[in-house]
């Protein structure tokens, strides 16, 4: 359930994040799109993984 | 063929006597239709002086945000609204990021810490994780601390730490403007305690901070004059929520230009691309760069954000027929 914009935290609904999807290509979330808050992220060589205290961890996919 | 290119082939290439700042900022402003002849000679001079093997490194962030200091092109500074949190990584998913590094065949692996200096945290964690990597994995270690006292600088010796990592990040007339926390002078500190120490020294910065092209070559210059065994070369990716988070990218022919000149400025050292690379020059830029005097990747991700896949920049080597460097050659 997208309700945040995982980059820049701000709501899906409002607004273009059409450049925050593209940087995603280059970049780990960094919001949790179910509560907004910042997770933490962890980048490793080979992939990332996001925790958010709500809403749990989840990885890059591999 | 402009004169500037004409001397550097006789001194550079010929001799392997670095440009000066001059000569560098002259490389710095030829035309357009005169780059590619700089990056041809300057790949020349990267094969006559360096070789054909380009060293691929993979790093990683032991300690991930909450930094004290200020740099303004930093997501990781907790001065700044940035998104990026504070985080630390365990030890054995530090070996497993070496592994994973290794199993790319880079022969590098540095260990970065976003902090002004280590506290006793750190180097302990340092100790603990460098041993459990060396017990585990086939790499050479490096590491990124910040500002060192002499007697971290020892332990990291001791450690087996063979190369340390100290960004001047740009010219000693445009630091303050970027970092207002602590002093070009001080970063040059840690850099004399390292070099007489014995580790290799690797010391670049980041290009498009808002320096001029005079302050570029300047920079250039003081990098040659430290004579560092490694040269990163990062190009500004503006972080949200960063004092430079709105800047402009550099220009991509910019970005080959100071390519060009950073290796005519340092005919010998391992020139590496670092950050920022996918963002300025885009998917061919890996190749304009590295057939343009650059001879050392970072594969895989950075420290906050995301790289091209390993096997992308691997199987570019292939295709230019540039071997990567074996561990037996660094040992
Ligand atoms: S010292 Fe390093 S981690 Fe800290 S703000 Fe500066 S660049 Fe970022
Ligand atoms: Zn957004
Ligand atoms: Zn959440």
């Amino acid at each position: 359930m997208s309700t945040w914009c995982e980059r820049c935290g701000g709501s899906l609904a409002e607004g273009d994040h059409a450049a925050c999807e593209a940087a995603r290509r280059f970049e780990p979330p960094r919001f949790c799109p179910e509560c907004r808050r910042r997770m933490k992220v962890q980048v490793l060589p080979a992939g990332w993984s996001a925790s958010c205290v709500g809403h749990g961890s989840r990885r890059s996919p591999a | 063929m402009p004169e500037i290119l004409d001397l550097a082939r006789n001194q550079v290439l010929e001799r392997g006597v670095g440009l000066d700042e001059e000569g560098v900022l002259a490389v710095l402003r030829l035309p357009d239709e005169h780059i590619s002849g700089a990056l041809q000679l300057a790949h020349e001079v990267r094969m006559r002086w360096c070789g054909p093997e380009v060293e691929v490194e993979g790093i990683v962030s032991l300690k991930t945000g909450g930094c004290p200091e200020d740099c303004h092109f930093c997501s990781q500074s907790g001065l700044f609204t940035s998104p990026v949190r504070s985080v630390w990584l365990d030890i054995p998913s530090l070996v497993e990021a070496a592994k994973q590094t290794a199993a790319t065949g880079a022969t590098e692996f540095c260990i970065v810490a976003a902090v002004r200096g280590p506290d006793e945290r750190l180097m302990k964690q340092m100790r603990e994780g460098v041993a459990a990597i060396k017990a585990a994995v086939d790499i050479q270690v490096a590491a990124s601390l910040g500002m060192l006292s002499q007697s971290q600088v020892d332990e990291l010796v001791e450690m087996g730490v063979h190369r340390y990592n100290h960004n001047l990040e740009t010219c000693r007339s445009y630091f303050a403007n970027v970092v207002t926390t602590h002093t070009w002078e001080e970063r040059w500190d840690t850099l004399r305690m390292v070099r007489d120490s014995g580790m290799e020294v690797c010391c670049g910065g980041i290009l498009g901070l808002g320096e001029s092209i005079e302050q570029r070559a300047e920079f250039a210059a003081q990098l040659a004059a430290l004579d560092p065994h490694e040269v990163p070369l990062n190009f500004l990716n503006p972080r949200p929520g960063t004092p430079l988070g709105d800047r402009p990218v550099v220009d991509g022919k910019d970005a080959l230009r100071a390519i060009a000149a950073f290796r005519l400025a340092m005919p010998r050292t391992i020139l590496r691309y670092a950050g920022g690379r996918e963002i300025t020059l885009g998917d061919l830029g890996t190749r304009d760069g590295l057939l343009g005097g650059i001879n050392a990747v970072i594969v895989g991700n950075y420290l906050t954000t995301l790289g091209r896949p390993a096997e992308e920049d691997l199987a570019l080597l292939d295709d230019l027929k540039m071997p990567v460097k074996a561990l037996s050659a660094t040992l």
